[in-house]
């Protein structure tokens, strides 16, 4: 067999090493930046992440209004999946996006890693025409770190004709809610649709809120060390042990095909779904908030939450990123009004704004802004960590589905909450 | 050329060609296998929040933290009664197909292919088809259907602890996927059986079971070890088809949680918190071990046949 034909080692080393490193940049660098100097025709280069919107258009039309910004190239990144996850990962390297949504704004442990970049000097006048809870859920000690898109919020929507052929008026306690769902199950339907998990995903807040309670307290104490709260769980398991929830179910809650299937007579869910329902149950649906414990105790409540924008403090461009913010989420108006109702239904984040949507002025919408407005809660405090969410998401667990004491559950749970916010204090 | 560059290329540079196939490989294997691993084990002695380049040296705190953490030691539990159900029952399976398929008297290229196919199948394509068409919890889902017939209510098989279904889908999910990859293993170790054995011992009026018994299963015994060996270090490494089928809208259920899901929620969800995620990952790793170690030992892996 003849030599190699001049292959030599050092070669071999060249081509080896070449390759190693394509691979590596090649799982590093993926960021959808345009050029990965930075800069792109003598205008700086960013790249902005969006998780997958289920609605149709919304893409396109924050392609458009990224490509309409003339003072930097900007790409967007659409990610289905795990967006959280793949974000809160790419953040610890340098090949994550220049500027990105993410639920509530940047986690805890974001903000104080120094991941994300203080976003206060970007609000000016304006900052009075944002929702103050999604502002103050996005701020700590004093500095903003994210600029609110639209407010998200969830809610409990009905069958008007099948209430109304039951004799059934639209509950307003959660034993009431619980006799109606009994009511309303057939054979063929169930009568309420909290989640295929039984409400463990979506319910945890709604139970302190109706309850009077609150994951913290004002002073970021734990806040359902109480009475009221293992009655309220307890009410929980109650409904999941009543036969009347929608279990397995195809889609889960966040989708609108149990309640448009007839699957289900009520379901909680949320405000982005409602362009689907209309189209399917044009003038038979109503909506409540999830209602108050009993006639004596709490509130009827929703919770809100927002998309923020955030900027990345890794950035090659920090300054470039906060003024595209900036011209996007404060500016200009007419895209983010545009993004609010064009494709889902979202409240628009400026009040001004809401004033304007057209679609949420009638019918359901107006009165989930209502809701909004009247009973609307963060979906979860700043300072509740995952750590306290998966322990107040376990303990739910098995006091609904496994008849768990809420008491001795709540002990437990007030002590792992106790323990993370004496680890981020400060 | 040198006798340096000679003796480097080998004989018809075999060396040379060796390196070229064998290196890029070898090269990955230590970018993304053994890099990671080693900083992991660094990572697991830092206080690692949102970092990756930590800076607080914590020590053994986060491998106490982790053996103190009541969740973490119920997802070492769930990963037990899961090898328990899916070790024997997968055994069994694979060796029973493969006893059958190898007496097979026509089509049993087919009887092969047939079983070994769900091999080529995903967890993650398995599991969706379990969760949302043979065990969705509607009337409409396959198994609900059948139950129907013989007037039997819907059941939610993946919602509900009492009775735990969960375990049910689980369970027959994984037994699907694999069963067939170990019954190609009983059926190499089936056929390295010689037939004189079979002749001798049906001369001396052995039949059935106690051929079974007296000659296959003992001739098979380097094999059972392997497979054992296979199935358990798979069982704990289950993560595709419980993250798949239990994880829903941002949680997922304790009751369920093998060690893998409850350090990927730990590490790389929205707590990232690498440094008790890795001092988890090597606690486990180090179970793993003294488990194989054990089981080899107790099973014989490795002895030289005697």
């Amino acid at each position: 067999m003849p030599s190699a034909g001049g292959f030599n080692r050092r070669k071999f080393l060249a081509v080896g090493g070449g390759l190693a490193a394509m691979a590596v940049a090649g799982c590093g660098s993926n960021t959808g930046r345009a050029s990965d100097s930075g800069s792109s025709g003598g205008k700086p280069a960013l790249a902005q992440w969006y998780h997958q919107y289920g609605e149709a258009g919304t893409q396109q039309a924050v392609e458009k209004y990224a490509k309409s910004y003339p003072d930097a190239t900007v790409s967007v990144q659409w990610s289905p999946g795990d967006y959280d996850k793949k974000t809160a990962s790419a953040l610890l390297t340098d090949g994550g996006p220049d500027v990105f949504e993410y639920v509530n704004g940047p986690s805890i442990d974001m903000i104080k890693g120094g991941q994300v970049v203080d976003l206060t000097d970007l609000l000016g006048d304006t900052k009075a025409d944002f929702t103050p809870s999604l502002i103050s859920r996005m701020t700590y000690q004093g500095k903003l770190y994210a600029i609110p898109q639209v407010t998200d919020m969830q809610l409990l929507v009905y069958r008007k004709s099948l209430l109304s052929k039951a004799g059934i008026q639209p509950p307003t306690t959660v034993d009431e809610l619980i006799a109606a769902a009994k009511k309303l199950t057939t054979d063929k339907m169930k009568g309420l649709f909290v989640g295929n998990d039984g409400g463990v995903g979506i319910l945890g807040g709604p139970a302190l809120w109706s309850a009077g309670l609150d994951y913290l307290k004002d002073d970021n104490t734990f806040g359902f060390d109480d009475p009221a709260a293992v009655e309220s769980l307890r009410k929980l398991r109650e409904l999941f042990t009543s036969k009347a929830l929608l279990l397995g179910a195809p889609t889960d809650w966040s989708d609108p095909s149990a309640f448009t299937q007839g699957l289900t007579a009520m379901q909680f869910t949320g405000l982005w779904t409602f362009p689907q329902i209309q189209k399917a149950l044009p003038d038979d649906f109503g909506v409540l908030p999830w209602p108050k414990l009993n006639s004596t105790t709490g509130a009827p409540s929703v919770p809100v939450g927002a998309y923020g924008s955030v900027v990345t403090a890794k950035s090659k461009n920090v300054d470039a990123a906060k003024k595209y913010v900036k011209w996007l989420w404060v500016d200009q108006t007419e895209d983010q009004l545009d993004f609010a109702q064009s494709y889902g239904f979202h409240i628009p984040a400026r009040k001004s704004l809401a004033e304007k949507a057209d679609k949420l002025k009638s019918g359901p919408a107006a009165d989930a802004v209502t809701f909004v407005n009247e009973n609307g809660h963060a979906q979860t405090p700043l300072l509740w960590t995952p750590k306290s969410a998966t322990a107040y998401s376990d303990a739910l667990n098995r006091i609904i589905k496994n008849g768990t004491d809420p008491a001795t559950e709540i002990k437990a749970v007030k002590a792992i909450v106790e323990a993370e916010l004496k680890r981020v204090a400060g | 050329m040198s006798t340096i560059q000679a003796r480097l290329r080998g004989r018809y540079d075999r060396n040379l060609w060796f390196a070229i196939f064998v290196g890029p490989f070898v090269l990955g294997l230590i970018v993304f296998v053994y890099v990671p691993i080693l900083w992991s084990i660094w990572l697991s002695f830092f206080n690692a929040h949102n970092t990756v380049t930590p800076t607080e040296f914590v020590g053994l705190g986060n491998y106490l933290d982790m053996l103190k953490d009541s969740a973490f030691r119920s997802s070492l539990l769930t990963f037990v009664v899961f090898a328990l159900f899916i070790v024997p029952t997968t055994f069994v399976a694979s060796l029973g197909l493969a006893l059958l398929v190898n007496r097979a008297r026509f089509a049993k290229t087919f009887f092969r292919s047939v079983f070994f196919l769900p091999t080529a199948c995903s967890y993650v394509v398995a599991s969706l088809i379990w969760k949302l068409s043979i065990f969705s919890g509607v009337r409409f889902g396959l198994m609900n259907t059948v139950l129907g017939w013989f007037g039997i209510d819907p059941i939610p098989w993946l919602s509900v602890t009492q009775p735990p279904w969960y375990w049910l889908v689980i369970v027959t999910a994984r037994m699907w996927l694999q069963a067939g990859f170990y019954m190609i293993l009983f059926l190499a170790g089936l056929q390295r059986i010689s037939p004189s054995l079979y002749e001798a011992a049906a001369i001396d009026g052995a039949t059935g079971w106690k051929v079974l018994r007296f000659l296959t299963l003992p001739q098979l015994r380097a094999t059972s070890t392997a497979v054992l060996l296979l199935l358990l270090i798979n069982a704990f490494q289950a993560f595709d088809e419980f993250y798949n089928l239990l994880s829903s809208s941002g949680q997922y259920p304790p009751y369920a949680r093998p060690p893998l899901v409850y350090l990927y929620y730990a590490a790389l969800g929205q707590g990232q918190d690498f440094g008790h995620g890795s001092a988890g990952a090597v606690i486990l790793t180090l179970l793993i071990a003294l488990v194989a170690l054990g089981q080899g030992r107790f099973l014989g892996l490795g002895r030289r046949e005697d």
